[in-house]
């Protein structure tokens, strides 16, 4: 057959994506999107508008909230749901909240598990999803590597990776029972360079935070953290200063550093990104934690 | 890859376009497998220096390579398997060159995971078979290609490397490659190429090596940037297995799914499997727009022309090009489940987007992954491979796994623990008739206890409604047998599965010893039950014309057919009434000549109980009235 009929990576990347998770909704009875503002999470929720398209897409969008991400990505959250038409779940872990569980006073390891882990289990539980759609790709970290796409977890969300279903070809198995449930991965094959590409291509909106731009950041232990609000200690804000930043990656504000950059398009971030000499994930702190740390918290059940 | 002279638009608009090559590698790590992954990926610039840094601080930790970076450590995620020095799952890399993009999955070597290397390889097109130049060509080498020819994998490599402990000696690499191309004789693999390396030094790897002069192919990374795959792709046969309706608002119904097989255009007919019905291709709409072609492996939502009704799990396919359609077919099964396999139990099969219920009646024969040779066993293991023939409840639509992989492949899934405990590949070779087929242990202690083996459920089903005796009470004359032969002929003629009993006919034949003494009637009643109570087990609706006229034997009926399946019909008819309908009977009465005529010379015990009463005035109406009630009654029919 000629070439007519040939499909670049991208597509074939984006077949295979709309294809999980059309099996997710057609064999869950609850499924749910977990939505991180991301770059990623960007480029999963227009998957999901173009797998159910030009129908609605059958369930909803979580974000698991932590009360400490950029207000621009809280912006950012609010206005995409409405634009596109989703339902949009926002989920807090409350207690935490209310005794004051923050970065600062509590440290990342206290925050990431009160915050994060905590808010999405209960977020899950309360709703009692069945299926959870997660941005995550395999190129991402080591653990990852191994990751399957439809990710069992037991009635405690807990991942065990001596027990997960051998997955084959483009079949997935959707039997859970009562209580259990999976984690989907539709774009575990992409890499971050597809992920840019799909978003030039597609023209997807992604949080302003991901271009450089002249922003107020303090240099604690090495990482560059932007001043986003009053509840960072005064002693750090006053050492403030502007600098051309970009976020590589985003989360919550005190735990993600930024990068000095240039890079205002996504060709020069694409730019950036290949003549880059860290990777990815360093500009997140959790995961200096303690080694093999992401994997320890994929196994309490965050992603 | 990084080359700054590039406008960057120009890289990116040209990356876009890059096709997408996944491949398998299969090896031990004493193969330097990891190390040539490792390898590729560093010299194609995908390592980040503090990935190189963690790197080159765990080599010195934990590594096995001495004082060299060890690259099995960038591979090896998971911190259990870190520890043991092994890789024990599938893992996934990536990787781009300017020309492709690479997925490898990266899968051990060892014997007890035959299960991750068919994992890995479920969705490769091209193998990497590593092979120590040292050891030649040993039994794990034979294993992985037996295990990649029978996932399809139409391109393999065989990587001989560690050359440089052999000092590049030709005559090496020339005596593995005999070796093995006599080993592959006896499978089916189209595409085979081998290629000297040193995954440690580089030879070979990315650039051609002057210590190889005597080799005049490609390097390994020019070959994988090269190797033509396109036409691996099944194009000739329309497969498109339907995931879901989508019905936004009542003008539009599409049926959304992957094309994966073949090409479909718009203007197409096409046909629905199993319903048969026909229509053609409106339109391809998607987000991008409308599309006047689709073919695999794009995910699209197809309109039809006319409202046909398809759901999940069926088929759209082309009318003239359509797949087999068997419950009964036979399959390569490999066991990936710990726990062995149960020959007796039943699975779910999914295949495409349907499960179906299935189970295996037979193994043909187990194939030894070593030595190729066949054995018979009564159940697979983990990680073993067989021959078996499977039956399905319902047919399932497929093509042979080695025409088209999408269609041709299932897993199993245990219906208790919802594991995948194997996974299929359909072979299709012998008709289905020839195929033997088995008897359960299930069903087996059923038949022992004389239980049918048809669920009552699957009576319903396919009779339309419930196995039911319909008794008709009522004096001689009363309009009993003309209600019951009239009923029998309309249920008949509307479609209903239907058995008609009535006095004369069992006394002629089959209680033709009896009489009409009140023991001998008591008889002749406990018999005709115990027939309807059969023919309702049996899902049929029965219809008895009996005078019965004692209530304690009516009841006693109704006991042995079962209580809420005996629907009593009453015919209220007065015995001049019935006298003057069938005055004969009652003549050789008056005249002495019989006796123990009900309601003449011994009581009618008219019944309180009963589930109609039909009066001897309306007696046109009569069938009419009980079809009601039957339909009422959802007892016919039931839909």
């Amino acid at each position: 057959m000629s070439d007519n009929y040939s499909l670049s990576n991208l597509r074939e990347l984006e077949a295979e994506a709309i294809h999980i998770i059309r099996e997710v909704a057609a064999e869950f009875e609850n499924p749910v999107m977990l939505y991180s503002i991301g770059k990623d999470s960007s480029v999963m929720a227009r998957l999901a508008e173009k797998a159910f398209f030009p129908g609605k897409v059958p369930f909803p969008l979580m974000h698991i909230d932590s009360k400490w991400k950029f207000q621009e990505m809280i912006d950012f959250r609010d206005q995409y749901a409405k634009d596109n038409g989703w339902d949009l779940i926002v989920h807090y872990n409350k207690q935490g909240f209310e005794s004051g569980v923050g970065p600062f006073t509590h440290g990342s390891k206290v925050h990431t598990d009160v915050m994060k882990t905590q808010a999405l289990l209960e977020g899950l539980d309360k709703y009692k999803f069945d299926a959870a759609f997660g941005g995550a790709r395999r190129d991402e970290e080591k653990s990852r590597a191994k990751e399957r796409i439809f990710s069992f977890r037991d009635r405690f969300h807990q991942w065990d990776p001596k027990n997960q279903r051998p997955e084959l070809w483009n079949i997935y198995n959707a039997k859970v029972h009562k209580g259990e449930s999976i984690r989907v991965f539709p774009i575990s094959n992409w890499t971050e360079l597809d992920i840019w590409q799909y978003i030039r291509l597609e023209n997807i909106p992604i949080v302003p935070l991901y271009y450089a731009k002249e922003r107020p950041v303090v240099e604690v232990d090495g990482n560059l953290i932007m001043v986003d609000d009053e509840r960072m200690p005064e002693e750090l804000r006053n050492k403030a200063e502007m600098r051309m930043v970009r976020f590589r990656t985003l989360g919550c504000y005190p735990l993600t550093g930024a990068v000095e950059s240039e890079a205002d398009t996504i060709e020069k971030i694409v730019e950036e990104m290949m003549t880059a000499t860290q990777s990815e994930r360093t500009t997140r702190v959790i995961d200096f934690d303690q080694d093999g740390s992401m994997e320890q918290k994929k196994r309490e059940g965050y992603f | 890859m990084t080359n700054n002279k590039l406008d960057i638009q120009e890289f990116l608009d040209q990356d876009q376009k890059k096709d997408l090559l996944r491949l398998l590698t299969a090896g031990s790590v004493d193969d330097g497998k990891s190390t040539l992954i490792g390898r590729l990926m560093f010299d194609s610039k995908m390592l980040y220096e503090d990935q190189l840094s963690a790197l080159e601080r765990d080599s010195k930790r934990i590594g096995h390579a001495g004082e060299e970076i060890d690259y099995a450590l960038l591979l090896d995620g998971l911190k259990a398997e870190r520890e043991q020095g092994i890789t024990i799952d599938v893992a996934y890399r990536y990787f781009a060159t300017n020309k492709r993009k690479f997925i490898i999955a990266d899968t051990p070597g060892h014997e007890q995971y035959t299960r991750n290397m068919i994992t890995g390889g479920s969705t490769a097109n091209l193998a990497i078979i590593l092979v120590d130049a040292t050891k030649g060509v040993i039994t794990q080498t034979r294993r992985h290609t037996f295990l990649a020819s029978l996932l399809g994998i139409k391109h393999i490599v065989l990587a001989v490397n560690k050359m440089d402990l052999v000092d590049f000696d030709q005559q090496v690499f020339d005596n593995i490659c005999a070796d093995y191309t006599r080993f592959i004789t006896q499978l089916d693999i189209p595409d085979f190429h081998a290629i000297p390396l040193s995954a440690l030094k580089g030879d070979n790897v990315v650039d051609l090596s002057d210590k190889t002069p005597w080799y005049h192919g490609k390097s390994l990374l020019e070959f994988l940037e090269t190797v033509h795959v396109g036409s691996d792709r099944n194009l000739n046969d329309f497969r498109y297995p339907v995931q879901n309706v989508l019905r936004p608002d009542r003008y539009f119904r599409g049926f959304s799914g992957v094309v994966v097989s073949g090409v479909v255009e718009k203007g197409d007919s096409v046909v629905a499997l199993p319903s048969g019905k026909q229509s053609r291709v409106k339109s391809i709409p998607t987000y991008d727009g409308e599309l006047e072609k689709a073919f695999a492996p794009q995910a699209i939502t197809i309109e039809l022309e006319d409202e046909i009704d398809i759901s999940r799990g069926e088929m759209l396919v082309h009318p003239d090009n359509v797949p087999r359609k068997e419950r009964h077919f036979e399959a390569m099964l490999v066991w990936m489940d710990e726990k062995n396999m149960d020959p007796n139990a039943q699975f779910f099969l999914k295949q495409t987007s349907n499960t179906v219920r299935a189970r295996i009646d037979q193994i043909r024969y187990k194939t030894d992954v070593n030595t190729l040779e066949h054995s018979e066993v009564d159940q697979l293991k983990l990680n073993e491979i067989g021959r078996t023939v499977i039956t399905t409840a319902k047919p399932i639509f497929f093509d042979p796994y080695k025409k088209n992989k999408a269609t041709g492949s299932f897993i199993l899934i245990d219906t208790m623990t919802n594991n995948t405990v194997a996974v299929g590949m359909i072979i299709d070779k012998i008709e289905s008739e020839y195929l033997p087929s088995k008897i359960t242990s299930e069903e087996e202690v059923k038949i022992e206890k004389g239980i049918g083996l048809v669920q009552q459920s699957e009576y319903q089903k396919r009779y339309n409604q419930k196995g039911a005796t319909i008794w008709i009470t009522g004096l001689h004359g009363s309009g009993k047998n003309k209600l019951a032969f009239s009923l029998e002929k309309q249920l008949f003629q509307s479609g209903a599965t239907v058995v008609l009993l009535d006095g004369s006919t069992l006394r002629s034949g089959l209680n033709r010893e009896l009489d009409f003494s009140p023991s001998d009637r008591a008889e002749h009643l406990r018999r005709v039950s115990h027939i309807a109570k059969i023919l309702n087990d049996q899902g049929i609706i029965v219809i008895c014309s009996f005078i019965s006229h004692d209530e304690d034997i009516r009841s006693q009926c109704a006991q042995i057919v079962g209580k809420d399946r005996f629907h009593l019909v009453y015919m209220n008819a007065d015995i001049e009434y019935c006298r003057t309908n069938r005055p004969e009977l009652y003549k050789l009465g008056e005249d002495g000549k019989i006796s123990h005529i009900p309601g003449f010379d011994i009581e009618y015990q008219i019944p309180n109980n009963a589930n109609l009463i039909l009066k001897s005035f309306d007696k046109d109406l009569h069938p009419n009235i009980v079809l009601n009630y039957l339909g009422e009654n959802e007892i016919y029919p039931l839909k």
